[in-house]
């Protein structure tokens, strides 16, 4: 957005006085709301906001047919939509290039740690349950990834599984079997480097702003499960430490939410 | 849809949700839900959830598709994947959507002053992220929320409801299960202030008089609607207001 480009200098020059333009902390997080259960035809949904950034998150099932390389597995997939009412800059068309990242850094965190376990998706042969995760950008200011992550495991945490048939080889959506078993509660914890500076929980200003982004996916408080560095900035040994320990300690907190 | 097997959907003279033959879902409209887009919406119709964005007037993107002499629109109603009680979904857009984009896109350029803002275009998305049956009328109605609340104008706020027969009795604001084993469906959006109809579409059988009576349902059904999408700008505008009063810049769309 054009006005965030127009501000850019304005928060590097209050990052350099150790400060931002909304008054937070350098690594203090803006407010979190996760609410299960949004979008009930889904078997599993969820809205998570950070601040005024919105996204929500379906989880369908589907009969699927395995990989050919891991027939007793059941399909996982992220997908991410960026519907252009969520931001100026957002057009129609296939996923570009920050749509995909985000999906499968997603994707990423959750499949490493074994959130969902794989081989208990296994229905007969040449035929397993696919747990397909759809995220849905509604409202961009900024830390889609964090908002996303919250989004997708909230749904995977509220989601219930469709009977199969085996006569027919297909779902029964209205039988649900129970509740899929959830491993772990994997978040993501997200940081941007301004001038030198770190910060959590960047909005949409701070973002343009940005010169990298480090992501730290963690499973419970000593697990660390994915990481993505992005942007042309580097990191050094001691941020990345201290960013670990950070994303380790806020997570706890961020699972309880969800 | 034409109905292959006989499904019982009228007892007692209700609706299988207990509704009467004329009788609407809840509808609750919510204006400028979103921080980002220059207006938008949340209407929950029923079971549906539709949510409406609207970009504009702004800079014609292709270039070539520029007009000179009014501002072009761009309508884009899709479902979200996980919207239906079904498979999950295919992302991104199909002939059913691209079919439903068109004829709402109409709908504007009948009632944006569209020759206000030239060579400009002002982009209108409606994303049905829970879908119950109606989603095109509801999407519609919530983008017209969601022009008035970017502040664009308009000859008229537009709204609408479908009417269809079921076991061979017209009711008002068929919901899916209704949709899929009724014998007709009659989506129609209206501009109240002049009574014209801006979209009309029939699916399945119905006689001429059966099409006028359904007409004088949906009139009668949209004036509720009307009401409910001026009370959510009133309140819309209202918190702008209050927040504007008590000095804080938070209320816009931009």
């Amino acid at each position: 957005m054009i006005l965030d480009e127009v501000k850019e200098a304005y928060v590097r020059d209050l990052l350099a006085k150790g400060s931002r333009a909304d008054g937070r902390q350098l690594l203090q997080y803006r407010d979190i709301k996760v609410t299960k259960g949004a979008y009930p035809n889904a078997e599993g949904s969820a809205l998570a906001e950070i601040g005024d950034t919105k996204v929500a998150a379906g989880v369908k099932f589907d009969v699927a047919i395995p990989f050919a390389d891991r027939q007793a597995e059941g399909v996982f997939m992220v997908n991410s939509e960026f519907p252009i009412l969520a931001h100026p800059s957002f057009e129609p068309g296939p996923p570009n290039e920050k749509s995909v990242e985000l999906a499968r850094v997603v994707d990423r965190g959750i499949r490493s740690a074994g959130v969902i376990d794989l081989k208990s998706l296994f229905l007969e042969e040449a035929k397993v349950l696919g747990v397909f995760v759809d995220l849905y950008v509604l409202d961009h200011s900024g830390n889609l990834i964090d908002c996303a992550a919250l989004a997708a495991m909230a749904a995977l945490a509220d989601a219930t599984v469709p009977k199969y048939d085996s006569e027919t080889k297909r779902l029964v959506r209205e039988e649900r079997t129970g509740k899929l078993p959830i491993a772990h509660k994997v978040v993501t914890c997200s940081f941007e480097k301004i001038g030198g500076k770190l910060i959590a929980d960047a909005n949409g200003e701070e973002e343009v702003a940005s010169d990298g982004r480090y992501t730290i996916a963690t499973a419970d408080s000593k697990t660390i499960c994915a990481v993505q560095k992005s942007g042309a900035v580097g990191f050094t040994r001691q941020e990345i430490v201290n960013m670990m320990d950070i994303a380790l300690e806020k997570g706890e907190e961020l699972r309880k939410l969800i | 849809m034409a109905a292959s097997e006989e499904k019982q959907m009228i007892v007692n003279g209700k609706r299988l949700d207990g509704r009467g033959f004329n009788d609407l879902r809840p509808i609750t409209i919510k204006a400028g839900v979103l921080k980002k887009a220059n207006g938008s919406a949340l209407v929950e119709w029923g079971r549906n959830k539709v949510l409406a964005g609207i970009f504009g007037p702004r800079e014609v993107v292709p270039r070539h598709m520029t007009n000179p002499k009014r501002a072009i629109i761009q309508a884009r109603y899709i479902m979200a994947p996980f919207s239906g009680q079904e498979e999950h979904g295919r992302s991104g857009p199909n002939r059913r959507s691209m079919e439903i984009s068109k004829v709402s896109k109409h709908v504007f350029e009948n009632v944006v002053l569209t020759s206000m803002f030239p060579k400009t275009m002002i982009n209108i998305d409606m994303e049905v992220l829970q879908s119950d049956g109606g989603t095109r009328v509801a999407a519609i109605t919530a983008a017209s929320v969601a022009l008035a609340d970017a502040g664009i104008p308009m000859k008229d706020l537009v709204c609408g409801v479908s009417v269809g027969r079921i076991n061979g009795q017209l009711v008002v604001d068929l919901d899916k299960t209704e949709d899929n084993y009724g014998e007709s469906d009659m989506p129609l959006i209206l501009s109240p202030r002049t009574g014209e109809v801006l979209l009309h579409q029939i699916d399945g059988k119905l006689t001429k008089e059966e099409i006028s009576q359904a007409m004088d349902l949906s009139f009668e059904a949209s004036k509720k609607i009307r009401e409910l999408q001026v009370a959510a700008l009133k309140e819309r505008y209202e918190s702008v207001l209050a927040e504007a009063e008590n000095g804080n810049d938070n209320g816009g769309g931009n």
